[in-house]
């Protein structure tokens, strides 16, 4: 039997040794890339990233990895965003100022709420363990990632923006920030993106991982 | 009300685990590995790594230890002591860490805060803060583990670093650190009614009760801990258990 061969995408921004680690615990080979002919053509692909919107669909763009990355969704081939790398898979971001994204998930990115439901003021950036929930239009996990995990189970985010996919059908699991829904995972076809850091939430993140590397 | 998290504090002198009171008199505990795998183990929520040494002396042991870390211990990573530039933060994120403490270099430069913010997002960029009581209501900023004064006001320090950039305060008490006798609640309450990013409380955890209290009461985000793992006189269960019974939101580590 031969490991499966995940390939992440390096844009110079993020952690990647981490997310690497990640990958590796659950039995993939992996493989850093920022070679755009390697991504559109890899078996599995994940996008990770840390920062600023704008800075990594620029970093993204100066590599040639834009055209890259949607070549490889059209081809269906497992793609997993993490954090920003979630975010960026969507049409656009409000982070300073309107920036587009990849657009292979409709919808938009906005800040985090900055009070709560009750009217209170609200810390962001949103850092710590949160657990996971089924969003308003999914009611079970079954074929996707988290087929694997349970509500209730806790993953770690950092994060000030948030993904607001256009269609709820594309929203798997929520987070509650005080008393706000946050999408926690979205998915659209072979396209998954987690808000939170699957490669930092202990055992139940690497779970997910698994997933990936199994599907 | 959000998650408490509940951070393993290692403080490190080249390649060993160490303990001090109020940061000095350094005892060596054993490998920083084996302990970091405990308690991950235990279900810790992160793990923060402090080299005592690195700013006396110029230089950073971290970056092996935290590397190897990063191989099977999957929670977030913090690591401080003796970063002083920008590439200096570059290898240590390089080498797995996921944010980075800052404290004699930025009270040197404060704009350090605003380039690693600016460049690894104020998510990454945690100012560190050793804080001495000079009187009521009043605490120095101290560096190089306890050891310089700064002529600096903590309060005024915490809320010019946020302006600048930091995102998460790891707030140390000198005055308990070691000590056992419980957080400096005082202290902990200025800081996070000023500021609106997390606050860490570090210095003194006796018991499952100190951290309660200094959540409470003093509005900790985060709770530091060193001694009282080290030496096993809780296990990170038994204090999640304790938050959990008086009435603190803590992860659920149910990984089943």
């Amino acid at each position: 039997m031969t490991n499966p061969d995940v390939t992440v995408v390096d844009y110079g921004v993020g952690n990647l040794l981490s997310v690497q680690r990640g990958l590796e615990h659950c039995g993939a080979q992996v493989a850093l890339s920022s070679d755009p002919d390697v991504v559109a053509e890899a078996s599995r692909v994940v996008l990770p990233g840390v920062g600023a919107f704008a800075n990594a669909m620029e970093a993204l763009r100066a590599r040639g990895l834009v055209p890259a990355i949607r070549e490889l969704a059209r081809r269906r081939a497992p793609l997993l965003g993490i954090c920003l790398g979630m975010q960026l898979l969507l049409d656009e971001s409000e982070e300073f100022g309107l920036t587009e994204g990849l657009g292979l998930i409709p919808g938009r990115v906005v800040p985090v709420p900055t009070v709560t439901a009750r009217g209170e003021a609200q810390k962001i950036p949103h850092i710590g363990w949160n657990a996971l929930q089924y969003a308003e239009a999914c009611h079970q996990w079954r074929g996707s990632l988290l087929e694997d995990n349970r509500p209730g189970q806790a993953v770690y985010f950092v994060h000030s923006f948030m993904a607001v996919p256009a269609d709820p059908v594309h929203r798997l699991a929520d987070c509650l920030y005080g008393g706000s829904r946050v999408a926690a995972v979205i998915a659209r076809g072979s396209i998954t993106g987690c808000q939170f850091h699957p490669e930092k939430s202990g055992a139940v993140g690497l779970k997910i991982l698994r997933k990936f590397c199994a599907d | 009300m959000r998650n408490i998290r509940i951070i393993g504090r290692l403080d490190i002198k080249g390649p060993n685990l160490i303990k001090g009171v109020h940061l000095e008199g350094l005892r060596v505990i054993g490998s920083p590995a084996e302990h970091a795998r405990r308690y991950y183990e235990q279900g810790v929520d992160e793990l923060i790594y402090m080299d005592c040494v690195a700013s006396l002396y110029g230089r950073n042991h971290l970056g092996d230890i935290v590397r190897s870390a990063a191989e099977n211990i999957f929670v977030p990573m913090t690591v401080g002591g003796g970063i002083r530039s920008i590439d200096d933060a570059t290898q240590i994120l390089r080498a797995g860490a996921d944010k980075v403490a800052v404290n004699t270099a930025a009270v040197a430069g404060p704009e350090l805060i605003t380039h690693i913010a600016r460049r690894f997002g104020s998510q990454c960029m945690v100012l560190s803060i050793e804080a001495k009581q000079i009187g009521p209501q009043r605490w120095e900023v101290y560096t190089d583990n306890g050891r310089e004064r700064t002529g600096l006001d903590v309060v005024d320090w915490v809320k010019r670093g946020v302006a600048m950039g930091a995102g998460e305060i790891l707030l140390t008490s000198v005055d308990r650190e070691g000590t056992r006798k419980g957080f400096d609640i005082d202290l902990v309450r200025a800081v996070s009614a000023e500021v609106a990013v997390p606050v860490i409380a570090s210095g003194g955890m006796g018991s499952a009760e100190d951290l309660v209290e200094v959540v409470l009461r003093g509005g900790a985000d985060a709770v530091a801990m060193a001694d009282i793992l080290h030496y096993r006189r809780a296990a990170i269960a038994d204090i999640r258990a304790a938050a959990r019974a008086a009435g603190l939101s803590v992860r659920d580590y149910d990984q089943s």
